[in-house]
């Protein structure tokens, strides 16, 4: 049955409207945070790592006992809560970013191969999505940091070469419908080489769907690597992991609740604000069909 | 003899701005073949899918009168509506193929409208099924009951959605395109098909095509439709033979007929597009287009006689072409 | 379809068998092995001592075939700190673990469901938007730090359930909950989107025009076909969900499989690390098989016409 040509473009219903709004939230969110992460410890003038035993568990400015000069109070070891927490976002995204960078080129480059090539290649990048999605991600991150010992690169080398699965899925998927296009087979004709069509022709038209993947799997990196930390395998203290600090204050939670709350309050709208752009930039991609 | 169906000046809009029926007043005998006919988007289809309260959501229709044997569709509940659908107004789709459900085996989905209109045992339903099946030239139907919708052809789901659109003995059946997905010779049959169940049932059909080929082979009256209004009514004959709107000959004309058409004239064809129909559009839809049209067709158009059973909406007097050259 | 099943079956022992390997390589990661296992205050003659005495001196494959050959029958050796055999020890743990597992995928779906059909109803309107703003706060709420809340309000503040430990049913409710928080996000997102998908399709209207009832309309054509790939994903969920059960059992002292990791992971227990990655990852497997015979089972395109 065809659509009356008499119908008008259809105006975007409350409902999506919502969902740009939610965009911009996630936008702003994570502007938030990164300029936390960056300019944070400069404008905070307590410094975060710093002990002062004397001044243990204050709580935050709108409780009760609260210190001057600690906005958000101290951690168990008199450490300014505010200070840890602007520099634990930097730590947060550092991860999150350098995590992607790695996840993202192990895993593009195998979808693409396999994609492109399809036959063996394919089986073969196939095989080993399966073998990867069938390993216990997080006992592994933590076998790996318990035997050679924790470290920021450490963390990020092991996440990366984990978290790899969708980027390779995606752009396997994407790098099969792309590749019959049509100005594929004019590149081709053309006398392109290999790596030519590779890059230029194929990777711009999957790149905007590997940026939605790109999101959803930094806001995984980001808690998976506050789990490790959690767990104590993951970033050494004493940098200030928002994972951390929830460990760190665990054995005060039920006389000082805040202690954990704050830190995972932060992890929890920083990783919204991520999935919120993902979201919307899924969003625009549906729009907009693969050309 | 009032009609089965009557339809009078029904509009149907989307989202409250568009119009996707404008004017449609059509009536649909017993025991007849009634074709709407019209290009893609005229608003037929929605014209049928409004009489059976099918609109998509945010879709709303208003009908000076819509009466179905008397009853006031139009005041009728969901549930009321409901009960009448499959009932005893039955339609059928333009693509079999994704029409039934897949999850489901044929007899199961045709043996359900029984139960639930009808009540009954399964077991008879699923009897009546078979019958029905056999009766639409579908062979083995015992084995068919068991199958799902992906075993069957194109040809055959057809087939299908006609035995289960008579399973409760419908007094109508809409025919929205149910030959445009299907290739040629079973467009045929199945065409030959609904001619015999209309003779056999007493069947009252109303048939939804573009297709000016099967309006001359089936129909016993033809609505022709433009831009979402209804613009000439008349008897098949008499619309093939004295065809009055402007837009129906040129549609006519279109139609090149073996022996008449010559090899060095161009085929016919209407100038222009349809037009897109805002809100507060008035006077004739086909202006844009029309060889005749001038300042009083941006007015109110009158609806005009020309025989009985044959009206059009048009300026032009009844018999206006004999008095011009085509 | 059984060719599709033996297929997969095939695929599955070679991904076991891959597994099996990088399991086996994880634990040669840190260098010699019995270093670690002797111990910081260890002199060199007790690192040889150990050596030997674990079979450490013989070249790395030698000890990877002899490991594999015994894996196969089930022998997965002697734990170095629990008294017993690794294979007593995960056998002990997981019922544990599935159990788990289980009330978490059951409650996960007792909400999914019915909330991705009520979003997919009222699509577009608040209570579609609020579903969905629900999903992505519980994507976003670390499921360590959510048992940590539970563990405060729901044990302590009120008092109603154990915090830690295993023995008793309640004990599975606050990490079954946790649990649960970690599929209902996605779960829901597939039953709201297939449903949609569903009561947009050409059958769903052909039910309409039969006079069907509501409620048959949804629950039975709609919701069929809308469930397939929910049912297929939610195996594969329970999949991911025993792999992941290791945070959430540290945290509440839960002893199943996950926990058993964690503890051997401390303490340096490379067999037992061995073999529980390697039985998660044939739960794994097997989880994502029955997945693809479910699909086949519910949807008649699947199976051959």
């Amino acid at each position: 049955m065809s659509e009356p040509i008499a119908i008008q473009a259809p105006q975007p219903s409350s409902a999506s409207r919502i969902g740009t709004a939610g965009f911009a939230i996630g936008i702003a969110i994570v502007a938030i945070v990164v300029a936390a992460a960056v300019i944070g410890n400069a404008l905070v003038p307590q410094d975060p790592f710093i002990q002062d035993l004397g001044n243990r568990l204050k709580p935050p400015f709108w409780m009760e006992g609260t210190q001057a000069g600690h906005l958000l109070g101290t951690d168990q070891l008199g450490r300014d809560y505010l200070a840890r927490l602007v520099y634990g976002a930097r730590i947060s995204l550092l991860i999150g970013i350098m995590t992607v960078i790695t996840s993202g080129l192990i895993g593009i480059t195998l979808g693409v191969l396999g994609g492109f090539f399809g036959g063996r290649v394919d089986d073969v990048v196939l095989f080993a999505i399966t073998t990867r999605l069938s390993i216990p991600v997080v006992l592994v991150a933590l076998a790996v940091v318990g035997l050679m010992g924790s470290g920021l690169g450490l963390v990020v080398a092991t996440l990366g070469l984990l978290l790899w699965d969708r980027f390779a899925v995606v752009a396997r998927a994407t790098t099969m419908q792309v590749r019959n296009h049509d100005y594929v087979s004019a590149a081709w004709c053309a006398g392109a080489s290999m790596p030519h069509i590779l890059i230029k022709e194929i990777l711009p038209n999957i790149a905007s769907h590997l940026a939605v993947v790109a999101t959803l799997e930094m806001a995984l990196a980001i808690l998976l690597e506050a789990a490790l930390s959690f767990l104590g395998l993951g970033v050494p203290p004493p940098l200030p992991s928002w994972g951390l600090m929830i460990a760190e204050g665990k054995d005060y939670m039920f006389f000082s609740p805040w202690v954990i709350m704050i830190p995972g309050v932060a992890l929890a709208v920083l990783v919204l604000g991520i999935n919120l752009v993902g979201d919307g930039l899924r969003n625009l991609l549906g729009s907009e069909r693969l050309r | 003899m009032s009609a089965l169906l009557e339809v009078e000046e029904l509009q149907v809009s989307f989202g409250g701005r568009t119009a996707a029926v404008r004017g449609a007043s059509f009536r649909v005998e017993k025991g007849e073949t009634h074709c709407l006919v019209g290009e893609s988007g005229c608003g037929k289809s929605v014209t049928a899918l409004a009489v059976m309260s099918l609109l998509a959501r945010g879709g709303q229709r208003t009908a000076k009168k819509m009466s179905f044997a008397g009853t006031d569709l139009t005041s009728l509940s969901d549930r009321e509506m409901a009960r009448l659908r499959g009932n005893r107004m039955a339609m059928i789709f333009q693509e079999p193929m994704t029409s039934l459900n897949p999850a489901f085996t044929i007899g199961s989905q045709m043996a359900e409208v029984l139960t639930r209109h009808k009540g009954g045992s399964r077991a008879a339903a699923l009897d009546r099924a078979a019958e029905l099946m056999g009766r639409v030239g579908i062979t083995a139907p015992g084995m068919r009951l068991g199958q799902f919708p992906h075993q069957l052809s194109g040809g055959l789901r057809q087939r299908v959605m006609i035995a289960m659109a008579l399973m409760c003995d419908p007094e109508l059946l809409i025919a929205d395109e149910p030959t445009t997905a299907l290739d040629v010779t079973v467009q045929a049959q199945i065409l030959r098909l609904l001619a015999n169940l209309k003779r056999e049932l007493g069947l009252s059909i109303l048939l939804i095509t573009h297709d000016l080929g099967i309006v001359a082979r089936v129909a016993d009256h033809v609505s022709v439709m433009y831009a979402g209004e209804v613009v000439e009514r008349a008897t098949t004959a008499e619309l093939f033979r004295s065809p009055q709107h402007p837009y129906t000959r040129g549609l006519l004309s279109c139609v090149p007929v073996p022996g008449r058409v010559q090899r060095d004239k161009p085929l016919g064809s209407i100038p222009g597009v349809v037009p897109a129909i805002g809100p507060g559009f008035a006077g004739c839809a086909f202006r844009s287009r029309c060889a005749h049209a001038d300042e009083t067709c941006a007015r109110e158009i009158p609806r005009r006689q020309a025989g009985d059973a044959h009206d059009y909406l048009c300026r032009l007097a009844p018999d206006w072409a004999e008095l011009q050259p085509a | 379809m059984l060719r599709l099943i033996a297929r997969r079956l095939a695929i599955g022992v070679l991904v076991a068998f891959t597994v099996m390997t990088l399991a086996f390589l994880l634990t040669r990661l840190s260098g010699d092995l019995a270093v670690s296992i002797a111990g910081p205050s260890a002199t060199q003659a007790d690192v040889e001592i150990v050596r030997k005495a674990y079979g450490l001196d013989r070249p790395l494959y030698v000890q990877f075939f002899a490991w594999t050959g015994r894996a196969l029958v089930g022998d997965f050796g002697q734990s170095y700190f629990f008294k017993d055999s690794v294979a007593n020890l995960i056998l002990k743990r997981l019922p544990i673990t599935v159990t788990l597992g289980l009330v978490g995928l059951s409650l996960a779906l007792v909400i999914s469901i019915p909330l991705g059909i009520l979003a997919a109803l009222r699509e577009n309107t608040w209570i579609d938007r609020g579903v969905t703003l629900f999903t992505m706060v519980g994507q976003a709420v670390p499921s360590f730090w959510l048992a940590l809340i539970l563990m405060i309000v729901l044990g302590l503040q009120f008092g109603i359930l154990p915090i830690s430990g295993t023995g008793t049913w309640q004990h599975f409710v606050m990490p079954g909950i946790v649990l649960a928080f970690t599929a209902i996000p996605a779960l829901t997102r597939l039953t709201r989107s297939g449903m949609i998908e569903a009561m947009a399709s050409d059958y769903i209207r052909t039910a309409r025009a039969k006079g069907l009832s509501r409620a048959r309309i949804i629950f039975k054509h709609a919701l069929r076909n809308a469930a397939i790939p929910v049912v297929s994903i939610a195996a594969v969920q329970l999949g991911f969900m025993l792999g992941g059960s290791i945070v959430i059992e540290t945290v509440f002292a839960l002893h199943g499989v996950g926990y058993l990791g964690w503890e051997s992971i401390a303490k340096n227990d490379f067999p037992v690390v061995q073999a529980v990655v390697l039985v998660l990852a044939v739960f794994y497997i097997g989880l994502t098989l029955l997945a693809d015979i479910l699909n086949a089972l519910l949807d008649p395109r699947l199976r051959t016409g």
